[in-house]
């Protein structure tokens, strides 16, 4: 099935990144009507029934995370909106943001008249510096024309919207390492609970959701939630961007409707990654950002028991962790057979090491630990031994720390490991063939049959 | 008031109590070990993961376990909540995980610390750890910092568990020293070096768990099992005044706070009783301290691995021996009774 834009319906027109432009596209109008003729309560319905789930990894009811909002607490209430996208393989949220920056901030207005929300912000990813840039300028014209500010659309209710850049830490994407970041202070994830909803931004009830979730709202609001959760194929309902990278001809931002793109097509259809970038067989997927499990083509394809795999938060998660994934935030990148997978799992390694916080010691010292010793595989001087202290090492970390990037950390080691392992013992046999670091690109490593 | 029931024992606690805290209500070896909670230092906990343990049903109306192991010391209790420490095989074989961790790049240079002795992580270590550690990488160094005259960081033994962190903000009221850097290159400092200068500052020596910060005044004086520590007050205008000598003969050679069974200061002493009175003299004895010794020097036996609950069990009883045999003897020294009957035991 080709693309079904929604979300990127005016990605590519110009028209969409000035305010006078996006209304021309028919942009605002609904908000005004929402807002004088919705109460917050019935929308919060609507969101719950549409089932859309967040899109910023977890894939958490977004309905029933709003529902946990205190109610009953006398204190403001926030809704912060994480553009902080900074796990490899995600690019989706800079592409809404970029080219839709009225689309993000009507999501915002009528999400924050949702829950309640007076002042709400947006966190941009600090390497995002010019889409910072975009968006201020985007609010710039709102507050102009009155549809940020006070009594905005002359419906009675105040709404202020405020951007906040990051300093460049992965973990700042957490919601409440998030929170500490934007109340100044150095971001490490707060000890849960209180969760956010009860107690997040100066000590507030606070919701937060990915940039995908909160421009979703208003399409859900002009159909309806019952129309949206037709969209898709249930409980994985509505439209999906999936950033999608790697050895494909054609990496890019696309919109899926859940369920209805195998993940075949996905890989090989022009209307999609359209097949390898170097006539080379792929050899492995992430599916959704480098956190979660990586899967060998075929299980990508096709589950352990045969069944062709679809792009769905359950498909995609079939066989658990032992031969399935996780759509993840639906950072997609697709490997071929030059790719060294000892090397590939270095590379992520790396890059947790340097982005775990550093609070929590399973965290702290199991990520570097991990790191060192993947280094020392792909070098060609690791030990037999090494590869089973990689896979403990992960087992120790994974649930015990404070926040998920220690699970982050863990699972792609042990993925790799458990789809790959004669990969990382070729490493250890044959020391002199992986001296090259392109070594898996003329001569592939052998898979035992 | 929610009851709760840790390894089997039933408690009743304040609703918003924590499962370490509901431990710590009941007692006895089932008290989860911490790093870095510390019950006088707003935010502390949730750090150091040894405080794991399993909820096996989350409440009467959700007899359901939790998916992942909790730190007790920042989970809420809730009525009819069961929870498993010793009785758990999988909190233990999480906990050895943490150890291993902790240890991982520690100096292990306890013949050279002074903290060896009163040391948590080697308390840790020989009830839940390894016997050898599985790392062979080179250990992290720090380049040494210079905090100033009176307090040594030693920045290679420390296990970030934050609690100095706090304490410079919460006691010493001035926010000069943090954490700096991330991930395993995260390290305590104390900002553009300047010294930590606040009448309280010597309090993070007490808060430190391991040898990272020691009290340059009494560096290199003594082995703490060589000591005995008494408890003593002055008049002082700047602190309560309570403190623990230690003595070697007549010779003041350190003054701490006063410590409770956990480690915790009960009451935060100020720099001038800490660091300047060292004279006899200057204290008014009360009664020789009474030191909960589950350390390793007071355990005195190091038998290498085995089988953790037999450990644990073994502690247990050391531990009941060694208050009984203090017991008899009134109570009186920090170390129990006769020394060479620790040994022998
Ligand atoms: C280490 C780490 C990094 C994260 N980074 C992001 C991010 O960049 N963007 C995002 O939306 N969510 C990120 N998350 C997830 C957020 O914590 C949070 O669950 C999400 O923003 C909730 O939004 P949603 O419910 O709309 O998905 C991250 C989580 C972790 C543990
Ligand atoms: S899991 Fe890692 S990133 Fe998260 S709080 Fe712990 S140390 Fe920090
Ligand atoms: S110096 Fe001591 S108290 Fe401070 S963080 Fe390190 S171990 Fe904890
Ligand atoms: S004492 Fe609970 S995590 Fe450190």
């Amino acid at each position: 099935m080709a693309q079904r834009k929604m979300l990127l319906e005016y990605a590519d027109n110009p028209e969409a990144r000035s305010l006078e432009g996006w209304k021309r596209l028919g942009g605002y109008a609904q908000v005004e009507s929402i807002l004088k003729t919705r109460t917050p309560d019935s929308i919060m319905e609507e969101v719950k029934s549409s089932g859309l789930r967040g899109r910023g990894g977890a894939g958490f009811p977004c309905g029933l995370k709003w529902s946990f909002l205190d109610r009953k607490s006398d204190k403001p209430r926030y809704l912060v909106c994480n553009g902080d996208e900074s796990e490899p393989g995600t690019f989706k949220d800079r592409h809404i943001m970029e080219r839709l920056p009225h689309q993000l901030i009507e999501g915002m207005i009528v999400s924050s008249f949702a829950i309640g929300s007076k002042h709400s912000y947006i966190y941009v990813r600090g390497e995002y510096m010019y889409i910072l840039r975009i968006l201020e300028k985007a609010i710039d014209e709102a507050y102009a024309a009155g549809y940020l500010g006070k009594n905005i659309f002359g419906s009675g209710w105040d709404f202020d919207l405020s951007v906040h850049p990051g300093a460049g830490a992965y973990i700042c994407g957490e919601e409440t390492a998030l929170l500490e970041g934007l109340e100044g202070r150095r971001g490490n994830p707060r000890i849960k609970p209180p969760f956010p909803a009860v107690s997040g931004l100066y000590g507030c009830p606070t919701i937060v959701n990915n940039v995908e979730t909160i421009a979703a709202v208003p399409y859900i609001i002009a159909m309806g939630g019952d129309a949206y959760a037709g969209i898709g194929v249930k409980p994985s309902t509505g439209t999906k961007l999936i950033s999608a990278s790697g050895h494909i001809r054609k990496p890019g931002v696309y919109e899926i409707e859940l369920g209805k793109v195998s993940c075949e097509e996905f890989l090989h259809s022009e209307d999609y990654c359209g097949g390898p970038s170097n006539g080379r067989p792929f050899k492995a997927v992430i599916a959704g950002g480098s956190s979660v499990p990586v899967l060998p083509l075929d299980l990508f394809v096709k589950t352990a028991a045969g069944v062709p795999r679809m792009m769905s938060y359950e498909s995609l998660a079939e066989g658990g962790f032992v031969s399935g994934t996780s759509l993840g935030s639906g950072g997609l990148f697709v490997m071929d057979d030059s790719t060294c997978m000892v090397r590939n799992l270095w590379n992520l390694a790396r890059f947790y090491r340097h982005e775990s916080c550093g609070q929590c010691s399973p965290c702290r010292e199991g990520t570097a630990w991990m790191e060192k010793l993947l280094e020392r595989l792909e070098a060609g001087e690791g030990k037999l031994t090494d590869i089973d202290l990689l896979v403990e090492i992960s087992k120790k970390i994974e649930g015990n720390t404070i926040c998920p990037l220690g699970d982050a950390a863990a699972w792609p080691v042990a993925s790799h490991i458990r789809h790959f392992r004669h990969e990382f013992e070729h490493h250890v046999r044959f020391p002199e063939k992986i001296r090259d670091p392109k070594h898996n690109v003329a001569a592939p490593i052998p898979r035992p049959s | 008031m929610p009851k709760v029931t840790i390894d089997g024992h039933e408690i009743e606690v304040d609703a918003g109590t924590s499962i370490l805290n509901a431990a710590r209500k009941i007692g006895g070896a089932l008290v989860p070990p911490t790093m870095c909670y510390y019950s006088k230092l707003k935010g502390s906990g949730g750090k150091c993961r040894t405080c794991l343990v399993k909820v096996v049903a989350q409440s009467a109306a959700n007899p359901r376990p939790m998916p992942k192991l909790q730190a007790s010391c920042s989970t809420p209790v809730a009525d009819g909540m069961v929870v498993q420490n010793l009785t758990s095989p999988e909190v233990l074989d999480a906990r050895k995980g943490i150890v291993e961790f902790l240890l991982l790049n520690h100096p292990l240079d306890c013949p050279i610390c002074d903290q060896a002795g009163e040391c948590d992580l080697q308390d840790l270590a020989y009830v839940h750890g390894l016997s050898a550690s599985r790392n062979d990488f080179p250990r992290r160094t720090f380049e040494t910092i210079d905090i100033g005259e009176r307090i040594e960081l030693n920045r290679n033994r420390c296990i970030l568990c934050y609690r100095c962190v706090y304490t410079a903000n919460q006691v010493a009221g001035a926010r000069v020293h943090g954490v700096l850097g991330r991930g395993d290159h995260a390290e305590i400092g104390t900002y553009i070096r300047s010294s930590l200068d606040s009448e309280m500052s010597g309090n993070v020596i007490d808060v430190c768990p391991v040898g990272a910060l020691t009290d340059k005044t009494a560096r290199f004086e003594s082995r703490v099992w060589f000591l005995k520590p008494m408890d003593v007050h002055c008049t002082c205008d700047k602190c309560s005044g309570k403190a623990v000598a230690w003595m070697r003969g007549e010779q003041v050679v350190r003054v701490t706070a006063r410590r409770d069974a956990y480690g915790e200061v009960e009451g935060w002493i100020c720099d001038s009783c800490r660091f300047e009175r060292k004279d006899k003299a200057a204290w008014t004895f009360e009664a020789p301290r009474r030191v909960e010794r589950n350390s390793v020097i007071g355990q005195n036996h190091y038998t290498g691995l085995r089988q953790l609950l037999a450990v644990t069990e073994k502690h247990i009883a050391a531990r009941a021996a060694v208050s009984a045999a203090d017991e008899a003897a009134g109570g009186a020294t920090g170390y129990g009774a006769d020394p060479a009957a620790l040994i022998s035991g």
